[in-house]
Formats: structure tokens, C-alpha cells, sequence
């Protein structure tokens, strides 16, 4: 495999927008402090090469949008950004797309920003096929409304926008992500943006949490913590702060998985013995057994459609991949190969399941194909953990060591592209990829 | 390189190509002004803990060997002193705090250190302490004892901690 080490910023551009991405640097370091350093692993793969200028009076904004967009972009591994300097494409015209095409470019993004009432702005963008010889080049565009606050939701909208366009596939940049943050004996859940940007934290506490799972509507997260000296199950709803306890059983509660109907979550409880899965309520309430087996279930996730719910179980000896229907009944054995499966994540899109598999002692993240049931290693670490889909089916957010300290990394789900997000100086673990942002 | 275009755009291509005029396309609308971005912090303070009988706290672990949840030989004249003083002080309560090593899954290590842990409070239920004065609960890889990455060091975490709450 190649290694493609590629600059977090892009390397040529217009000194005005250096300045507004260094002013938005400062601004949020006092807020921020995950300085995120980006990794890109390529296999070589084809890159798209694109242009994106920086906007038609993105003077006029507090923060830089092209630079965000372009970012994400080459952060995904299947772009290459074609430099134009500091010309700008208006959005009121289609550019010179034979020039475009001369300088290497397949698509070129014609935007512009305009001043709105109250403050706010306007972002209007079309996207343009280069190499089009007749017939309408334009793949779309689209009007966006934001106060200056929003620029980094904006740009990840819009590169969202000509991802999809341009792979076919829906884009997961306007994503949050949830991850749990180790500092000396203090541990922090922080919300950030998919690109690690804008960290903030929801919950401190001197004891650990693990297992955040974000409801289907981005709005609240389920998480274990200890803060109690013992597992317990919260609900924490993030705009306001405001937490409920779900479960709060004798013995532990555990590994919370929202249905995708986000009424009812599945759990794992011990006031019965030994680790089961039950459903219970939203609101705590109408705990019920699902499953009985005489060893360990856990780790339960919903196949997309609500109606299989995947989970651990030690009930052949060593630990391995089962699924039963959300209604009870049966279990079904998953998977076969190796001595030790678990932590199973079905694919938003229901195709795939991504979990953990130990081989020859190192701990790495697997997906399988669940039509053939073909297996595929992803990452080639010796402890990885807590694989995590994100909305669009496409890429795989897991937890790695890398010298004794936790970091995230994110790989395509078939393997090609890779990369890290590194916070300084702190241990990370426990990610969980969010829904795409309202 | 100029043939990189992938099926996306073919497909659109090709839907198009029945105009000749470009025909300006309506863009899409999306007002992203009011969405919330701000997350409040909570702080969670430790509970229990200042709770803890201090004459308790140190020397009450038994031991499991690797994928294991059998109480070793050595481990019963402990368990049984525990039983003891429980059967004797009704009013006693115990938690049985389970631990495991911190190789693989968070949550599959959690289950673990709770068969460590019911595997203890099983053992002082048959030696005559009651159900209601016993819960076994676990800390998973959560707080180890140690934290090498040695064989050594792994043994210390596979553990059951007897901790009693002050009355």
C-alpha cells in the first residue's frame, strides 16, 4: 500500500483566505482543543480533480468557506484540488470550463456569497461538469442561508453537495461525531464536527465513559457512565445539557443501542446474572428481557429496519457474532472464523457489518459483506476498538493506539482510504459516528 | 486523466442530453440559520465514593486466571471470611466490584469482569450471606490496577474487589 501523507490545508492559496483560515485558528483555539492532524492512506486510487475557487466575495464573511469545503474534500481521498489562485468563479455565470478542463480540472464549483437581511448571508453555488463537450454542463447547485456562526456547517453541506455528485454516493461531512477524551484521571464526552473541528464538551466527570450512541435524530446521546462506581445508563440531551438516567439496575447497565425508531433502546443489564439484552423504553420505563443464554450477551445494534438486532455471546465458548429478531426468539450465528468477533455494527444502509476480530493477538476492525457473507480485514493495527458507520454507509470511524495513546482514525469501508484524526496531547476512545445535522 | 469521470456524472450526463438549451436549474433552498451548534457542559461528580469504610479498601481482591471465572483454591478462605462477617451483620452491605484486562472490546470486557464478579457473589450466597446484602457490578477495563502491557500486569486487572459501604 502506497502511503499518501497529504498537508491538512491545501498548499497554494490566495493569502486572504490564508489570513481568514488563520483568524478562525486563533478564534477557535481557546475553544477548541483538539488540534486535529489529518493522515490521509491511499491505495492509489483515481482522484477526482476539481477546482474550488475561493467564493465570489467571500471577503465579505468572518471565516472562510472555500477553504472548509476544500478540506473536506481532500480529506475524503477521492479528490484532487486543481489550484486557481485567487480568482473567483461567480455562481451568476457558467465559468470558462475549456480553461477549467486546460488546467486538469473534470468539475469546477462556480459560488458566490451575498449579504442577506439581519446580518445574515446568502451562499450560492452550481457545480460544472469541464470535460462536458454539449448539451447543459451543470450537475446542480444550490442557495444556502447562514449567520457567520454557521460557515463551517455551510461548507460541509457544500461539500457534501459535490461529493455526492461527483462519487455517487451521499457525503458525510455536515456530521457530528462523539468521542470520549482521557486527560491524567479526567474524562471528557466531546461532540465535534466529522472533520474533528469545533470540539465541545458535553459531560466531564473523574470517572469513565464509554459507549455514547447517538439517537436517530442527533439530539440525544446514551452513554454509560461510572461517575456512580458502577455502569449506569444515561440519557444526555446536548442542546440542553439536561441527563436522565435509563438505567440504573442492580449489577451494571451497559452498552445502549437507540432503535431506529428512537423509542425504545436495546441494553445490556446483569440484575438477573450474568450480561442479557433487554428492550426497554425511551423514558426507562418497560424493561423486558429479549434473549436468555447461560453466558455473556452484549454489545447489541439494530439492523437498520428495526428488525434484527445483532450482539456478542459467549455461548459457544469464545466470543463471536450472533443475531436474533428484535421480537426474541432464536439466535443465528454470524460468524465463524477466528476465536474472538465482536462489537457488530450493521451499515446504515443494511448491506455491511463492521466489528472487531483478534487475529494472532492484534485487535482489528472487519467488515463483512452480509449478502455473501464474505469477509474483508480493514485496518492493520495492533489495538483497535469501537468501529462506528458513518451516515452514508462509506466510512468507518474506530478507535487506535498508536504509542500507548488512543487517537481516532476513519477508513473507507472497503479499505482504500484512510486517516487519522489525532487530538494532542490526550487520550481518545469510544467514537460514534452521528446522523447527518438537520 | 481526463477519462476520470465516474458513473454519477455519465448518468447525469446522459439525462441531460435530450435539451440543448441549458435550462437554468432552481436551486435547492436549505436554511441553515437557526440550527443550535452549542453543546452545554455538564459536570459529573464522583458519588459513593466518600462513602467507602476506609478500614475496608485495601487487600480485598480475589484473582482469575486468563479467560477465566473459577475462584482459585486460594481465593475460598477470603471469600469464606467475607460470607462470614455478612451472615453475622445483617445489616452489612457488600459490593462485589469485577474487573477485567484491557485487551479488546470495552463492553465485551465489562461482561467479563461481571462473571468475575457474580461468580464472588455467587460463592458468598452459598456460604450464607444474603442476596439483598450483595451486588455485583463491573468496572470492565475501566480501573485497572495496573496499566503495562505485560502478562503480569494483565493478571492484577482479572480481579473481583470487595468494597462495603459505610453504614
Amino acid at each position: 500500500m502506497i502511503k499518501v501523507s497529504r498537508p491538512r490545508l491545501p498548499n497554494a492559496f490566495s493569502g486572504m483566505a490564508r489570513l481568514l483560515c488563520l483568524a478562525f485558528l486563533v478564534g477557535a483555539a481557546t475553544a477548541v482543543h483538539a488540534d486535529i492532524d489529518i493522515t490521509v492512506t491511499g491505495s492509489g486510487a483515481k482522484l477526482f480533480p476539481v477546482i474550488i475557487p475561493v467564493f465570489e466575495n467571500e471577503g465579505s464573511l468572518p471565516n472562510s468557506i472555500s477553504e472548509i469545503v476544500r478540506a473536506d474534500l481532500e480529506r475524503s481521498g477521492r479528490f484532487s484540488l486543481v489550484d486557481i489562485g485567487p480568482l473567483t468563479l461567480p455562481e451568476s455565470k457558467t465559468p470558462d470550463l475549456a480553461a477549467m478542463a486546460a488546467r486538469g480540472a473534470d468539475a469546477a464549483l462556480a459560488a458566490s456569497v451575498l449579504p442577506s437581511s439581519g446580518g445574515r448571508f446568502e451562499i450560492r453555488f452550481r457545480l460544472f461538469d469541464t470535460t462536458r463537450k454539449e448539451g447543459n454542463p451543470e450537475l446542480g447547485g444550490m442557495l444556502l442561508h447562514m449567520s457567520p456562526a454557521q460557515h463551517r456547517l455551510a461548507a460541509h453541506r457544500i461539500a457534501d453537495f459535490i461529493y455526492e455528485k461527483l462519487t455517487g454516493i451521499p457525503g458525510y461531512f455536515a456530521t457530528r461525531i462523539a468521542y470520549v477524551v482521557k486527560s491524567g484521571s479526567r474524562y471528557e464526552l466531546q461532540i465535534a464536527d466529522s472533520d474533528g473541528m469545533n470540539a465541545q464538551t458535553a459531560l466531564r466527570s473523574p470517572e469513565s465513559i464509554i459507549s455514547p450512541a447517538w439517537s436517530p435524530n442527533g439530539e440525544q446521546l446514551a452513554y454509560v457512565s461510572f461517575e456512580a462506581r458502577k455502569p449506569i445508563i444515561y440519557i444526555h440531551t446536548l442542546a440542553t445539557g439536561q441527563r436522565k438516567i435509563l438505567a440504573n439496575f442492580k449489577g451494571s447497565n451497559s452498552a445502549p443501542a437507540w432503535a431506529p425508531d428512537g423509542k425504545r433502546l436495546a441494553v445490556v443489564l446483569t440484575k438477573d446474572g450474568l450480561s442479557q439484552i433487554y428492550l426497554i423504553n425511551a423514558d426507562g420505563s418497560g424493561a423486558r428481557r429479549l434473549l436468555t443464554s447461560s453466558g455473556i450477551d452484549t454489545e447489541p445494534a439494530w439492523s437498520p429496519d428495526g428488525n434484527w438486532i445483532y450482539f456478542t455471546s459467549d455461548r459457544s465458548g469464545d466470543p463471536q457474532i450472533y443475531r436474533a429478531s428484535s421480537t426474541g426468539g432464536g439466535a443465528e450465528r454470524v460468524t465463524f472464523e477466528g476465536a474472538y468477533n465482536v462489537t457488530p455494527r450493521p451499515s446504515p444502509d443494511g448491506t455491511k457489518l463492521a466489528f472487531l476480530t483478534r487475529h494472532e493477538g492484534r485487535f482489528r476492525v472487519a467488515v463483512m459483506d452480509l449478502a455473501s457473507r464474505q469477509i474483508m480485514p480493514l485496518t492493520d493495527s495492533a489495538r483497535d476498538e469501537s468501529p462506528s458507520f458513518a451516515p452514508n454507509s462509506n466510512m468507518i470511524l474506530y478507535a487506535t493506539d498508536i504509542g500507548g495513546k488512543g487517537m481516532l482514525s476513519a477508513t473507507s469501508a472497503d479499505g482504500s482510504v484512510r486517516q487519522r484524526l489525532s487530538i494532542q496531547a490526550a487520550d481518545v476512545r469510544e467514537p460514534a459516528w452521528g446522523p447527518l445535522q438537520q | 486523466m481526463k477519462k476520470l469521470l465516474l458513473p454519477s456524472i455519465v448518468a447525469l450526463t446522459l439525462a441531460a442530453c435530450g435539451t440543448t438549451e441549458p435550462a437554468p436549474e432552481t436551486p435547492a433552498v436549505e436554511d441553515s440559520s437557526r440550527s443550535t451548534t452549542t453543546v452545554p457542559t455538564v459536570t459529573a461528580s464522583s458519588r459513593n465514593a466518600s462513602n467507602i469504610d476506609p478500614l475496608d479498601r485495601a487487600g480485598n481482591s480475589v484473582y482469575f486466571d486468563y479467560d477465566s471465572y473459577v475462584i482459585r483454591s486460594e481465593a475460598r478462605s477470603l471469600i469464606d471470611a467475607h460470607a462470614k462477617r455478612l451472615a453475622h451483620e445483617p445489616g452489612r452491605k457488600v459490593t462485589i466490584q469485577g474487573n477485567a484486562d484491557e485487551r479488546g472490546s470495552r463492553e465485551y470486557n465489562l461482561a467479563l469482569g461481571q462473571k468475575r464478579a457474580e461468580a464472588v457473589r455467587r460463592a458468598l450466597r452459598l456460604l450464607g450471606a444474603r442476596d439483598t446484602q450483595i451486588e455485583a457490578v463491573s468496572l470492565g477495563e475501566e480501573h485497572p490496577a495496573c496499566t503495562e502491557a505485560s502478562e503480569s500486569c494483565y493478571a492484577q486487572n482479572r480481579r473481583g474487589d470487595f468494597v462495603y459501604l459505610g453504614r
